[in-house]
């Protein structure tokens, strides 16, 4: 057990050993992420009061479509070097490559929500600096890795990655975007815990059926 | 020429055309117009039967992509494929009628009602299973991550819905049509007459599935065709 | 000869009816091949007869369509982790994290075997294949060749009782060359077992204990005394070679 969780560990530091040189990841994912809020800004007249309406959304959907270039950036650069294959050499399950890879994921997006979420509250003039608002973005952002990292390996060898991932991976979140999306309307509207527990439970239930199954199914992947 | 005209005639084509022969006089003959929607009631005698459709598309992909999975035989690959064709023809036919119906009775084209929500969801699910099947090259990694998708689709189907039905309570739909929430008049006859056009669409569905699944077979013989040939040409050569 | 009996349960490798096809192409038409423990074979023919396809089946990168594969008398669809500690491979890509450094590198991945000691050992393997003035420098600033040498101290790491090898001469210059050979001849003396591809063909066949001519996705030509069957093998082999 011990064992197994340093080797997931192992690739997960190495992973952001690599993006602390080559910033190719978290650079790209909050780039896309603060370009989406800013064109939203001008696309939609903020000064309505209605920040609060749109802003959650604009939030969430700029870091799914963040998230999604950067999962297939990720992959592309374990693929690059076929260093995938020397994971796939080793004599660890394949369900640890899978972990791995996605402890990795999920510290570059939470990295770029860093960045993202404080440009948030700046432009929509938002309060976010909240529990309810790490535990929202916690909770999306395993989800996002989860299912992510499952698909961005799949999707490693078509012809059209950069096409197929988001085709794949944005309708089966949908139901976490949801949850992302309403949890935190209920924070900024000043609302309680309780408003949104249900919202969190869903994320909860979402995040651990897909880690549990894609960890499951991860053995099925990578060999051609 | 006669015998091929037979040869097209399958069992399951001549009873889903008897149904639905029965299911059109039903819908346009015998049941009376419904009071409160007018005519355009009559498009759901329609709608029901491929949503159910779709329905069973979605459950036949999902369940034998996991067979396919389990037990790594090309039978459960082609039935999952072409169940996911026509599962992907019965939902945009489902997605269609439904706005159409969804226009005049509830004034709007779409609403974020759970049910709608939901299919759309799916259908866009299945939608990239299809399209990832296109893009990926070929072989049997193709099958296992297609199946692979397709579990995943099912796993997905409990949280969307749970997820849309969440959602529209937060967000009641926007449904003003001048039938928006009247009870049917029609009471047993509507029963009937979807009882009937839901058995004329199933055997339709299943002889669609039926017949896209020979044609995956004769494909795949194709391919185990030209792998033979190619291997006696090589040997021909030496 | 090696002193190694060779009983079923010391087979090295038992290829039974190995079927693989990609798409319309199919790679190993039901391949048999039973290689003892303890010999260094090299697997011959042209290009697409199915030799790295085979290798990376043992390495278990590629699944097999039917048929079956055992190492060492483990089945190795069903034992994955523990067939994959047996080997030990060097295939066409490097397979190195280019923006690491090879110390970084060789340590990731002594971690990926979970080995202990790695300090000596790394020191142990630099030495062998003769890497250690560029333990610090990024692998993407090394030449092909000594990426060559990085990516055989990650294979011989653990110590694994096979060594796959496709075509590992390739960007070697030949001081490089005369290494490997003598890291193929320890690893024979040890009792233990070499499956390669090469492109020097002649070469291969002076050190091979045994050649495997692969046609048509099945074994074509199976010999023991390599360098004595020279003209044979090459004839087997340049004839296919032609037919490209």
């Amino acid at each position: 057990m011990m064992g197994s969780l340093a080797v997931i560990w192992a690739i997960g530091r190495k992973d952001l050993l690599l993006e602390i040189r080559n910033k190719d990841v978290v650079v790209a994912v909050a780039g896309f992420a603060l370009l989406v809020l800013v064109i939203f800004t001008f696309a939609i007249d903020l000064n309505q009061g209605n920040a609060e309406l749109v802003g959650p959304g604009v939030l969430w959907a700029g870091i799914a479509f963040a998230g999604v270039t950067g999962l297939n950036r990720a992959f592309a650069l374990e693929v690059e070097g076929s260093t995938l294959e020397a994971l796939m050499l080793a004599p660890i399950s394949r369900d640890l490559i899978y972990l791995g890879k996605a402890l990795g994921n999920f510290l570059f997006i939470a990295v770029a929500q860093i960045i993202v979420i404080p440009v948030f509250a700046v432009l929509f003039n938002l309060v976010v600096f909240r529990w309810e608002m790490l535990a929202i973005s916690l909770l999306t952002t395993i989800g996002f890795s989860a299912v992510g990292t499952l698909f961005a390996g799949m999707s490693v060898r078509v012809r059209a990655r950069e096409v197929m991932l988001p085709l794949l991976f944005l309708p089966v979140v949908t139901p976490l975007l949801m949850a992302a999306v309403e949890s935190t309307s209920h924070m900024v509207y000043g609302r309680s815990w309780s408003d949104m527990a249900q919202w969190l439970q869903l994320a909860v239930a979402f995040d651990v059926a897909f880690l549990v199954v894609s960890a499951f199914i991860f053995q099925h992947i990578l060999e051609d | 020429m006669l015998n091929k005209v037979l040869d097209l005639l399958d069992p399951l084509l001549i009873l889903s055309a008897a149904l639905m022969g029965v299911a059109l006089y039903l819908i346009f003959v015998w049941v009376p117009t419904e009071t409160n929607q007018g005519a355009v009631q009559r498009i759901l005698y329609f709608h029901v039967p491929v949503a159910w459709g779709s329905m069973m598309g979605i459950f036949v992909v999902s369940g034998s992509s996991f067979m396919y999975l389990w037990k790594k035989n090309e039978k459960w690959d082609r039935l999952a494929v072409a169940s996911a064709e026509v599962g992907v023809i019965f939902g945009a036919m489902m997605l269609l009628s439904g706005m159409i119906w969804a226009r005049p009775v509830w004034a709007v084209w779409w609403t974020g009602e759970a049910k709608l929500t939901t299919a759309l969801i799916l259908f866009f699910i299945y939608v990239a299973y299809l399209m990832f099947r296109a893009y990926f090259p070929p072989g049997t990694q193709r099958q296992r991550l297609a199946a692979i998708i397709g579990v995943i689709g099912a796993v997905d189907t409990p949280i969307i819905y749970f997820a849309a039905n969440l959602w529209s309570q937060a967000h009641p739909p926007l449904v003003t049509g001048p039938a928006a929430d009247a009870e049917s008049a029609l009471g047993s006859d509507l029963g009937t007459v979807l009882l009937a056009s839901t058995l004329a669409f199933s055997f339709l569905f299943i002889y669609m599935v039926q017949t896209r699944y020979k044609i995956r077979k004769s494909e795949d013989d194709l391919v185990e065709l030209k792998r033979a040939s190619s291997a006696s040409a090589m040997t021909g050569a030496n | 000869m090696p002193a190694v009996v060779s009983q079923a349960t010391q087979l090295a490798v038992k290829a039974d009816a190995v079927v693989k096809n990609f798409g319309e192409t199919a790679v190993l038409r039901g391949l048999d091949l039973e290689l003892p423990t303890g010999e260094v074979t090299v697997l011959l023919g042209s290009n697409g007869a199915g030799k790295s396809t085979f290798l990376r089946i043992l390495a278990m990168l590629t699944q097999i369509d039917s048929g079956s594969v055992s190492m060492h008398g483990v089945d190795i669809t069903e034992n994955g982790p523990s067939v994959r500690a047996l080997t030990g491979s060097v295939l066409h890509a490097p397979m190195l994290y280019a923006d690491m450094t090879v110390r970084e590198n060789l340590l990731f991945f002594a971690e990926m075997y979970r080995l202990q000691n790695v300090e000596d050992l790394i020191a142990g393997t630099i030495q062998r294949v003769g890497i250690e003035p560029r333990l610090d420098h990024r692998v993407r600033t090394l030449s092909h060749g000594f990426q060559k040498r990085v990516a055989l101290a990650r294979a011989l790491m653990h110590d694994p009782q096979m060594l796959l090898l496709d075509e590992p001469e390739s960007g070697l210059d030949s001081e490089s060359v005369a290494q490997l050979d003598s890291i193929i001849a320890d690893y024979k003396s040890a009792g233990r077992t070499v499956v390669m591809t090469t492109h020097i063909v002649e070469h291969a066949l002076e050190i091979a204990d045994r050649a495997v001519v692969l046609n048509n996705g099945t074994v074509g030509l199976n010999s023991t005394k390599p360098s004595s069957d020279k003209a044979e093998i090459l004839a087997a082999y340049s004839s296919k070679a032609n037919d490209q």
